[in-house]
């Protein structure tokens, strides 16, 4: 017995995420990015703390383009994207699936204030194509998306919101928990909103910022209480990066996790990556906001339950 | 024992002693964090609620409860009335230990009744129930690719968003998981 209903219900959401991936394409094709795609199935991984990626025979499947993306600028590429899926382990809720799309853009010779910029323009251009306007409703409550918006400093947001500075004090799930339950909540819902200078904790991949190195230079953006996307200035210290994945692995190895190999090609070429910064962002959820959904699966063809 | 990865609407689980039911459950994951399950949880003797975050690697003991298939007989103002299909016991549930079961119980039907030192507290009711709707307002004739859906009432009284071209009379299939529309049953 084959639910068809569904399917027939969300043909308006599936005809407007086709348009905003027409809109996302145009957008970085005038901007000069070069669309890549890369495999999905590698022998190796980028060790992190919380992702458990899928496993198969075969290799793993990425969670993430980065580690293939970063091979593009060593070789001197310098503005790359790609939207494709992306497979996490053990993902799934109202804003979350285990095969999820996503894009990602890199920019050789910029940092994360670039992308920021990016963020900006790439949704008033879609949202110029969409609807026309500038402006959004999403659940009831409208969101000018209209720049500049605002880059709100993560220590600020805690000092505020949960009453705690992360950048003194190093404890990763408080941190984690407080974000969800009081920051993020707490955030300006009439516009899209930038956290930035995260912990360099919460930033494995990320540049530590020269002034501050205990913040590194990340930035997430949040829009309608969603969280849409993840970029950094990155790490191009070979040695460094290969600590800090040592690191995660010693951390999930104390978890009782699986420690994962290091990806040593992807050691090797990042000495000749130029300063950079990319980003990660999630189409579904960008289709939610555009779409006023309220659940993922509202905006996607099939459920993981449908199949 | 259950892991956080098993956590879901509907899960039974023993807490000090005490048998209590996810009524909500939320996945969350910020940026690259770890994942976080925020449940609310029922306390299926007391009716007690509250809400708890859990991470993974936390570990839950099942309810240590006792599954007795029973048949739904009757309901008489706030009371519903079961029987043991092997036993014929009747035994009643209060509505609000009934919660959203009640609108899927018809005439017989057979459910699974939870019991905690011989004392009812939830019902399980199978994954899909048939039931007829009673009450529909003709949909435009022929629509069925625009998507848009009308409210109908079933037999229960339980009132549901469906499509277009369903008619009074009709039985239809819903998911007693999500209380959504599945199919048309052809008798």
């Amino acid at each position: 017995m084959v639910d068809l209903a569904r399917l027939i219900q969300k043909r308006e959401n599936l005809v407007l995420r086709g348009r905003i991936l027409q809109s996302v394409r145009r957008f970085f094709q005038e901007r000069d990015f070069l669309e890549v795609a890369t495999p999905l199935l590698n022998p190796s991984l980028i060790p992190e703390d919380h992702i458990h990626p899928i496993e198969t025979d075969a290799g793993f499947l990425l969670p993430s383009p980065e580690i293939h993306m970063k091979r593009f600028l060593a070789a001197g590429y310098d503005r790359v994207f790609q939207i494709g899926p992306c497979f996490r382990k053990g993902e799934r809720g109202e804003h979350h699936l285990p095969e999820f799309t996503m894009l990602e853009w890199y920019r050789a010779r910029e940092d994360y204030r670039a992308l920021a910029d990016d963020c900006e323009e790439l949704l008033t251009a879609v949202g110029r194509d969409l609807f026309g306007r500038a402006g959004i409703e999403y659940r009831g409550a409208s969101i000018d998306l209209a720049p500049p918006w605002q880059r709100l400093p993560v220590k600020e947001a805690f000092l505020d919101h949960a009453g705690w500075d992360p950048l003194e004090e190093e404890r990763p799930e408080r941190f984690e928990q407080d974000l969800s339950e009081k920051v993020v909540p707490a955030l300006d819902k009439g516009k899209p909103v930038f956290l930035l200078d995260f912990p360099a904790y919460e930033a494995s991949l990320a540049r530590k910022k020269p002034a501050d190195p205990r913040a590194a230079e990340r930035i997430e953006l949040f829009a309608g209480g969603l969280e849409l996307a993840n970029g950094f200035s990155e790490l191009t210290d070979p040695e460094e990066q290969r600590c800090r994945f040592e690191e995660t692995n010693e951390r999930r190895r104390a978890r009782g996790e699986k420690a994962h190999p290091l990806p040593d090609k992807f050691l090797a070429f990042l000495a000749d990556m130029p300063p950079s910064a990319g980003i990660a962002l999630g189409i579904d959820r960008l289709v939610m906001l555009l779409a006023g959904a309220s659940h993922i699966d509202e905006v996607i063809a099939l459920a993981p339950e449908d199949l | 024992m259950y892991e956080a990865a098993d956590l879901r609407k509907g899960l039974k689980i023993q807490i000090e002693g005490e048998p209590y039911i996810l009524t909500d459950f939320s996945f969350v994951k910020p940026g690259k964090g770890q994942a976080l399950y925020k449940c609310k949880l029922k306390n299926l003797i007391t009716g007690s609620q509250f809400d708890r975050t859990f991470r993974s690697g936390d570990r839950f003991e099942p309810a240590d409860l006792d599954e007795q298939e029973m048949e739904f007989l009757y309901q008489e103002g706030s009371q519903y009335c079961f029987m043991n299909t092997s036993s014929y016991e009747q035994v009643e549930m209060e509505e609000e230990q009934v919660g959203d079961a009640k609108n899927y119980l018809t005439n017989n039907i057979k459910v699974s009744v939870s019991f905690f030192q011989a004392k009812p507290m939830a019902i399980n009711l199978p994954t899909f129930v048939d039931l007829k709707v009673v009450k529909a307002d003709p949909g435009v004739k022929g629509d069925t690719a625009t998507g848009a859906t009308k409210p109908v009432t079933m037999e229960t009284g339980y009132e549901i968003q469906v499509p277009l071209f369903i008619e009074e009379g009709e039985t239809l299939r819903l998911d007693t998981r999500t209380g959504q529309y599945v199919s048309r049953v052809k008798e």
